[in-house]
């Protein structure tokens, strides 16, 4: 009797509700760790905010990577076409006499650009997403430093104004060591990642396309005969996830104010462990948002708490996540193996 | 007479060769008229006083070595775990900087080596061994897909790396090390090239004579069946990933020769990629099961001329990765089997209309 009950809480979570819960228990065990144990920066609520500041980029195309690994693919590109972007828009507001709203044209259109080539060649010619991409990211950099070698910073005046726009957070500042109240702030691109985060967990819950990325990650057979366009789905997968990176690349634009080459280094492997710690399988089929949300703030929150804990030699950063993310990556491992045991014996 | 010319087209397409070999050819005819003095080979005397050749087509060989090392290892990988592994930059730089600690006994300017060289090489191989098999165990046992099992040491390794020489970044004293990846004196071809050779002649031996090749391809064709005529799929891939980093462990020997120093952050930087197209440039299917090691080799090489080529068109070593980006897209496109399939049948097509003509 005993056994049974613990079986069927094992089998009534879905993998994704299983997966999402382990990913957001740890975050919150990690914060609160944080605060009790180090104290200092992290009790102040704008620590919170400086993670999301930092990182509204990476939560953006972390989520256009979820959706394409929920349909069963990969798209390492993205930190690439956030160089791009970057680069593109900066070259463009301070060579080109552009305006702001002309240079986020120009980001959503490299987006497209990079999700329709890839889409086509992904899902219609059926070439291996990784294959396709890696030449998408190779490109991508190739093509930054041919529109501009050196690194410089914007002096446009609309953009200037825009970058330093803060919204307020009402309730959560605190006083300095001057005893001077600081209102806590986010940026406008923070108000852009959570529009969409839930834009897209509107769209992967409740809408038939959002169901048939599951439904073609989980079996593109399957997928097939229940009469979904599986080549359509998995195009649209990769469309979404450029053009996500697209705006990602503008958020991340917004947040650094310069154009560069080497911006955005490894943003592709991050989004990707984010996606896994958030409990997306790269598998397919299984997969949410909202857990690539958190898995964003679970690996910049160990980033903060590694270099406030006096680790602040480079090399930690980099050993602390590749654990944190083998350590997920077992968790998953021994879970899904526990899930499908439990399976095998109620039936 | 006809149906033939449509089925040779046909078959000449569809082999695994064509697109490397047609690839060569490209990229000869196409320096061939840009300069014919690309395949001119020379001999003259190096920095140290030794007689050399030199020449492209040297260059081309001497740079391609570590390449072709590592493409043996990840064909292996791609056949029997149906992915790629991406962290063999980073421990290319693991591996290097543990041979540099031996070497160096952990002083940064050291008078003379601490440690024969052969020690440090051996110690690297155990380094690199036990890389792969961390990766190993993490791809066949915990059954994790292999580019994200092997994220883990990509994301970590130059960290890694950085942490065993304290950060620091020794030079190797001793002239004889530098020999790995130069030339020895009285020798006038690169000992890459050597090194190279024995590397894929061990491997072409161990292929022949053992089972290896043979289940590594029917792990990677189908998993179960493997497993129901008796052999051990994990034990495979546990063994593909070991290899691999034996392949690693000679190429980090290579590359650290070559400088007789290391750069963490820079080594081998982006060789993964490198690796991994010279195995899908071979013809071998990165989904795993058959493959064809020569194919891979040839990749590599095609890959090294590519960029030799692009070196001689002046393009920048940044900006090279967009033109790679292109040609390798082109490539991959022809190869694949849906547009392949249309090639032969445009081919025949054309000969039943002739048919039909005549």
């Amino acid at each position: 009797m005993e056994k049974k009950r613990k079986n069927s809480i094992f089998t009534k979570l879905s993998d994704t509700n299983m997966l999402l819960l382990i990913t957001i228990v740890v975050f919150f065990a990690m914060y609160i760790g944080a605060v009790v144990f180090l104290g200092g920066g992290f009790k102040k609520p704008q620590t919170l905010f400086n993670i999301l500041n930092a990182n509204a980029a990476l939560i953006i195309t972390a989520c256009g990577m979820s959706i394409v690994m929920i349909t069963g693919g990969i798209d390492i590109s993205v930190g690439g076409v956030v160089a791009l972007v970057s680069m593109c828009c900066a070259v463009h507001l301070d060579f080109g006499n552009g305006s702001v709203p002309t240079s986020i044209l120009i980001a959503v259109g490299i987006g497209i650009a990079f999700g329709v080539v890839q889409g086509f060649l992904v899902a219609y010619l059926e070439i291996q997403p990784f294959i396709v991409s890696l030449a998408g990211m190779f490109f991508a950099r190739g093509m930054t430093t041919i529109v501009h070698t050196a690194p410089f910073n914007v002096a446009h005046e609309g953009f200037n104004k825009l970058k330093q726009t803060r919204i307020n957070v009402p309730g959560m500042g605190s006083l300095n060591k001057k005893g001077i109240y600081v209102p806590a702030y986010i940026e406008i691109g923070v108000v852009v990642a959570l529009l969409v985060i839930i834009i897209f967990f509107i769209v992967l819950r409740w809408t038939k396309l959002g169901r048939s990325f599951y439904a073609v990650g989980g079996n593109q057979q399957s997928a097939l005969m229940l009469g979904i366009n599986v080549k359509r789905t998995r195009f649209l997968s990769h469309l979404i996830c450029s053009i996500l990176a697209g705006i990602g690349g503008y958020v991340y634009f917004l947040h650094v104010g310069s154009g560069s080459a080497s911006h955005a280094v490894g943003l592709e492997m991050n989004a990707i462990a984010s996606s896994i710690i958030g409990g997306t399988m790269l598998t397919g089929g299984v997969g949410n948002v909202i857990g690539t949300l958190f898995g964003v703030l679970s690996l910049s929150t160990i980033q903060n708490i590694v270099s406030s804990a006096g680790l602040d030699q480079a090399w930690w950063t980099g050993i602390t996540i590749a654990a944190m993310l083998c350590i997920f990556l077992l968790i998953q491992s021994i879970v899904m193996a526990q899930k499908k045991r439990a399976l095998r014996s109620d039936s | 007479m006809n149906k033939n010319s449509g089925s040779l087209v046909k078959r000449l397409v569809g082999h695994q060769l064509f697109i490397p070999i047609l690839a060569i050819i490209l990229l000869a005819v196409v320096n061939l008229i840009n300069d014919p003095g690309f395949f001119r080979i020379t001999v003259g005397t190096n920095n140290a006083g030794n007689t050399v050749l030199s020449g492209y087509l040297i260059t081309i060989l001497d740079f391609g070595s570590e390449l072709a090392i590592l493409a043996l290892g990840m064909t292996l990988v791609t056949a029997a775990a149906g992915g790629q592994d991406i962290s063999v930059g980073a421990t290319i730089a693991i591996t290097g900087s543990a041979m540099l600690r031996i070497l160096c006994g952990g002083v940064a300017r050291p008078e003379k080596i601490a440690a024969p060289i052969i020690v440090a090489f051996l110690f690297g191989c155990v380094v690199g061994m036990l890389c792969g098999a961390f990766n190993g165990a993490l791809v066949a046992i915990f059954k994790i897909q292999p580019m994200i099992a092997t994220l883990i040491l990509f994301t970590a390794g130059r960290s890694i790396a950085a942490w065993i020489n304290n950060n620091e970044l020794p030079i190797v004293p001793d002239p004889r090390f530098a020999y790995f990846g130069g030339f020895i004196p009285g020798i006038p071809i690169p000992t890459t090239v050597f090194i190279a050779a024995a590397c894929i002649v061990i491997m072409l031996l161990v292929l022949k004579f053992t089972n290896l090749g043979l289940y590594t391809q029917a792990v990677g064709i189908n998993e179960n069946s493997a497993r129901l005529n008796g052999i051990n799929p994990t034990k495979i891939k546990f063994l593909a990933f070991v290899i691999l980093g034996l392949c690693v462990a000679v190429a980090a020997l290579i590359k650290v020769s070559r400088l007789s120093t290391i750069n963490y952050s820079v080594i081998a930087k982006d060789i993964e990629m490198d690796a991994i197209l010279a195995v899908a440039l071979g013809g071998n299917a990165l989904s795993g099961g058959r493959f064809n090691i020569m194919a891979s080799i040839l990749g590599a090489y095609v890959i090294q001329f590519l960029t030799t080529t692009l070196y001689k068109f002046n393009v920048s070593s940044d900006a090279l990765a967009a033109y790679k980006a292109v040609v390798v897209i082109l490539l991959v496109v022809f190869s694949a089997p849906i547009v392949r399939e249309k090639i032969g049948k445009f081919g025949r097509r054309r000969a039943s209309a002739r048919e039909a003509r005549g």
